[in-house]
């Protein structure tokens, strides 16, 4: 039997979260009422003509130098060719042989390993109008009518093409999650999944391992969320082999993702090849970008999560734990740097910042937790002055008051005994009371420990340090 | 007195300054001119007479008050209907854009009515600036005045019609491949096509975007300038608008032309141009020289094969520009059971059958597998001949040659042969290829009385110097002929 390889190119489609549109002055904005930010540009109108917004270019340019691209010293718009009725113009203003940037990559981090997924291009676009079908189920071919929404027509797109560089669902998944997560910190989109501001299509394949011909590829869509992203791949995967092992053919198609099937279901029937019949764009000239402005935008970008990601495994981060980090919101991520600047070990921070803090966070936005807190929190559990239950009872209570730990423990009432001779007391009085299992744990029975801790805590009301109470014991049994 | 209807731009202005006429006065003899010619010349799709006579009395009362706008306040012009209005209908000719009212100006129609020019109407064209006759309009041909049963050139035949006629001053067309130069040319008026950037696009419905240029058809070649200068000028709703200073051509309208290296092209005579064409044309050479210009024959190979490479190109523009026509958001719509179906519908009724034949053209041009012999090698012919031009202009400041091969020719001459149509085009579509400036000045008239058109092309940003020879060729040849149609509308009047 034939063992199989898949191979998964991701394409990336990011909505831009410039000012205005692409080619126009109107609002780049979601969820206003339909047809209000629309202008004679935009809809296409007889005479209207596009100017650039060079806003947008900018975050093209960053966004292929985050991905380690090439920019083009020269890039061209071509016009893309086809009849849709959301397509105003009947064209889309999109780069076919000269994008913005070529020839990177993205470092993918998946259980722990690090992999590199080349990046053919990234290239400058515009998005089209929404259709919202009336009736039918919202399907286009039996909808009663169609509705027209503009607003979003000539929104900026950027559309990032990887390399077939992925063996894996879960490296599509990996894929698609760091990309997210570096178009977040570069800060140009809102990169939002469930309202379509970032949207992942993938190409797969399968063929036998060893091979060196790629198989036929399907283009998969209509992925909105990185779940679906997962399950969509490896449903394809699953088809595909199927198929080969069954002695069929795959058939190059582009196939819509059923979330609620679970499967993927053929979307162009006469699929036929399309063409495009690109061309330059006449409208507009080509673009030039000065070597001294990229080298400023270079300079200029942000760290990167792989960056940061690995900076954290330099501090002894393990790997899981540092992609979390690295891809965290920005906030918990100044929390971390400023407890770790304040004394606490970085591997019992990132935990507690990406445990911990985010649920806490999540339940109750805050802002006044400040890293020097959260170092107090766990320097008192490291001194033994608080349990690790007891500390999270703090925390919450410290990210809603705004006071330190040792303050809040006391409020609280949960500081840990240490006073020795409380302890003493207490472990002296607990013998006494048990001579039986004194008996038995001298006899060699060491387990019985565990029972005598816990009738010195609940003698102690839960508040002494169980090291403390446990070296007690152990002493006094022996002596 | 003359007619107010034939002054030039520039003698009204004095009238309009001295008081001896008004904007009212003016649009009243455009508008009377119009209402004895119309039926027959069909130079207008649409007389817009509320808005003219509302922009004449606001130009009136300026002027009362001493706040006249500049050259071209209370001059009656025309605009062809390629033009958007805000408010007024603009149908490009076509029935897909019948009844269509544009919600802005284009940046033209904006500039001259910030300098209080009063719009008369739009002018007939063939449909979407396809066609070098006016006869390929949705709304039937515009007749040339010098005679009705010829053709007034195209596409800009509505324009120089109604400039030649007296239903308006002066107007505006678009020069894609010679649409102003050549009516010009045939009607006996001056037609200027500026280099490609100096006029402002926006709002211009497109044909073929990276040829299509704004100009003036006039009565004279300072009217041009007048005009031309009224609308010249970077314009940030146009990317391909040029950036720099427009240059200055008036000071050289009295220059002359002595020592001005004039070069005669070679490949613009001979077979297919009228006699009498390249009589006038050498005739007007030989003047110059004698007024101290040094003339000399030049070869550029490449004008023998730009007509080709201009009907692939111009084609493939227009299969992409003409796709927004499609019945969903305005125009024409012809329902159909599916979207596509009401799209195909209302496509195949609503343009006419040389918008359709370019149509597709430009779609075949495109596609798969014939790109690079067909749009490809006519992008390297544009190359190349743009580089022949850039070396030309090292050797002579200007080229001159016929701005059209023939004299106006018979209505439904040329109808059913398509090439032969597009030949008419063969000595003006050089300029649009390499996007330099290029004007057509009347010398004189052939056997049947009908005008010759003279062209002058200069390199791009060159209009100072294709003004300078313009202005003389215009006072050489002395061309102050009429129409007869005029003669008999006078005796009416």
């Amino acid at each position: 039997m034939t063992d199989w390889e898949p191979v998964v190119g991701i394409e990336v489609h990011v909505e831009l979260k410039t000012a205005s549109k692409m080619f126009c002055g109107c609002a780049v904005s979601f969820g206003e009422d339909p047809n209000t930010n629309i202008c004679p540009v935009c809809l296409g109108l007889p005479g209207a003509l596009p100017v650039a917004n060079a806003a947008a270019l900018e975050s093209i340019v960053r966004i292929g130098l985050a991905l380690h691209c090439q920019i083009a010293p020269q890039s061209v718009f071509h016009r893309k060719n086809y009849f849709y009725a959301d397509l105003p113009k009947n064209f889309q203003v999109s780069q076919f042989d000269s994008p913005v940037a070529i020839n990177g990559w993205l470092d993918i981090n998946l259980d722990g390993t690090s992999n590199r997924v080349g990046i053919e291009r990234a290239h400058m676009e515009e998005d089209t109008g929404k259709s919202l079908h009336q009736g039918g189920g919202g399907r286009i071919h039996s909808a009663t009518s169609t509705r027209l929404d503009f607003n979003r027509s000539g929104v900026p797109l950027v559309e990032i093409v990887s390399r077939p560089d992925l063996r894996s669902a879960a490296e599509a998944r990996a894929y698609a999650q760091d990309l997210r997560a570096l178009i977040a910190e570069l800060d140009v989109s809102d990169a939002r999944m469930e309202e379509g501001s970032i949207r992942f299509d993938a190409n797969v394949s399968v063929r036998p391992v060893g091979a060196g011909e790629l198989g036929t590829k399907v283009e998969i869509k209509n992925m909105n969320s990185f779940r679906s992203l997962e399950r969509a791949v490896a449903s394809e995967i699953e088809r595909q082999i199927a198929l080969l092992e069954g002695g069929s053919r795959v058939i190059q198609e582009t196939r819509h993702w059923d979330e609620e099937a679970g499967s993927t279901r053929s979307m162009r029937t006469k699929e036929g090849s399309s063409d495009y019949r690109y061309f330059t764009e006449p409208d507009l000239l080509p673009l030039v970008f000065a070597a001294d402005t990229v080298d400023r935008l270079h300079s200029d970008l942000p760290e990167l999560p792989a960056d940061r990601r690995s900076r954290f495994e330099g501090m002894g981060v393990a790997a899981g734990t540092a992609r979390v980090l690295a891809m965290t919101d920005p906030e918990l991520r100044r929390i971390f740097t400023e407890a770790v600047a304040a004394g606490s070990d970085p591997m019992t921070t990132a935990i507690w910042v990406t445990g911990e803090l985010t649920a806490v966070l999540r339940k109750t936005p805050s802002s006044k937790v400040a890293g020097v807190g959260l170092a107090g929190l766990l320097a008192m559990v490291k001194e033994g002055k608080l349990s690790s239950s007891a500390a999270k009872e703090v925390l919450t209570e410290m990210v809603a008051s705004g006071d330190e730990a040792s303050v809040v423990a006391e409020r609280l009432d949960l500081l840990l005994v240490s006073d020795t001779n409380a302890i003493e007391a207490a472990v002296t009085e607990v013998l006494a009371a048990q001579p039986h299992a004194v008996a038995r744990y001298r006899s060699g029975e060491e387990k019985v420990i565990g029972f005598l801790v816990g009738l010195v805590m609940r003698s102690t009301g839960g508040k002494a340090d169980p090291k403390l109470v446990n070296e007690t014991l152990r002493r006094q049994l022996v002596g | 007195m003359a007619d107010l209807a034939d002054l030039t731009v520039a003698t009204a202005g004095e009238r309009l300054a001295t008081g001896e006429a008004s904007a009212a006065d003016l649009l009243d003899a455009v508008i009377r001119r119009a209402s004895l010619t119309e039926a027959e010349l069909h130079c207008y799709v649409t007389i817009d007479h509320d808005g003219a006579r509302r922009a004449a009395e606001e130009s009136d009362h300026r002027r009362s008050r001493s706040e006249s706008r500049g050259p071209l306040d209370g001059i009656p012009l025309a605009l062809k209907d390629n033009f958007c209005t805000r408010g007024l209908e603009t149908t490009c000719s076509s029935q897909i854009l019948s009844g269509y009212r544009p919600p802005y100006d284009s940046t033209v129609v904006a500039r001259l009515r910030d300098g209080g020019a009063v719009i008369v109407g739009k002018t007939n064209l063939d449909e979407f600036a396809m066609g070098s006759s006016t006869e390929n309009s949705a709304f039937g041909p515009t007749r040339n005045p010098w005679n009705p049963e010829r053709v007034p050139g195209g596409s800009s035949g509505g324009s120089a019609a109604a400039v030649a006629a007296g239903s308006a001053l002066a107007a505006f067309g678009s020069d894609t491949g010679g649409s102003i130069r050549q009516p010009a040319a045939l009607c006996g008026v001056v037609g200027f096509k500026p280099t490609y950037g100096l006029v402002s696009r926006f709002g211009l419905v497109a044909f073929s975007s990276s040829f299509d240029q704004i100009g003036p058809l006039a009565r004279s070649v300072a009217d041009a300038l007048t005009l031309f200068e009224a609308v010249a000028g970077h314009d940030p709703l146009d990317a391909t608008s040029y950036p720099g200073t427009v240059p200055e051509a008036r000071p050289s309208l009295e220059t002359g032309v002595k020592d001005v290296r004039i070069g005669l092209v070679r490949e613009l005579s001979g077979e297919g141009y009228e006699p009498a064409v390249t009589a006038a044309t050498n005739d007007m050479v030989a003047q110059l020289e004698a007024s101290g210009a040094i003339v000399s024959e030049v070869s550029l190979p490449s004008f023998a094969i730009a007509l080709s490479a201009y009907y692939l190109i111009a084609p493939a523009e227009v299969s992409a520009n003409l796709a927004r026509f499609d019945g969903v958001r305005y125009g024409l719509r012809v329902t159909g059971e599916t979207v596509e179906e009401m799209m195909a519908r209302t496509r195949a009724e609503g343009f006419g059958p040389e918008a359709t034949r370019r149509i597709l053209l430009g779609t075949y041009a495109l596609s798969a597998g014939y790109y690079d012999a067909f749009y490809g090698q006519a992008q390297r012919v544009r190359t190349k001949l743009i580089n022949e031009l850039a070396n030309v202009f090292e050797q002579v400041d200007v080229l001159v040659s016929p701005a059209s091969p023939t004299t106006a020719f018979e209505l439904g001459a040329k109808t059913q042969d398509p090439l032969a149509m597009y030949l008419t085009d063969v000595c003006t579509i050089p300029a649009n290829l390499a996007g330099t400036p290029a004007i057509s000045i009347p010398v004189g008239l052939d056997a049947d009385g009908l005008p010759i058109g003279f062209q002058v092309m200069g390199p791009a940003l060159g209009e100072a110097r294709l003004f300078q020879v313009a202005a003389e060729v215009e006072r050489l040849a002395t061309f102050d002929h009429r129409p007869e149609i005029l003669a008999a509308a006078g005796d009416r009047l």
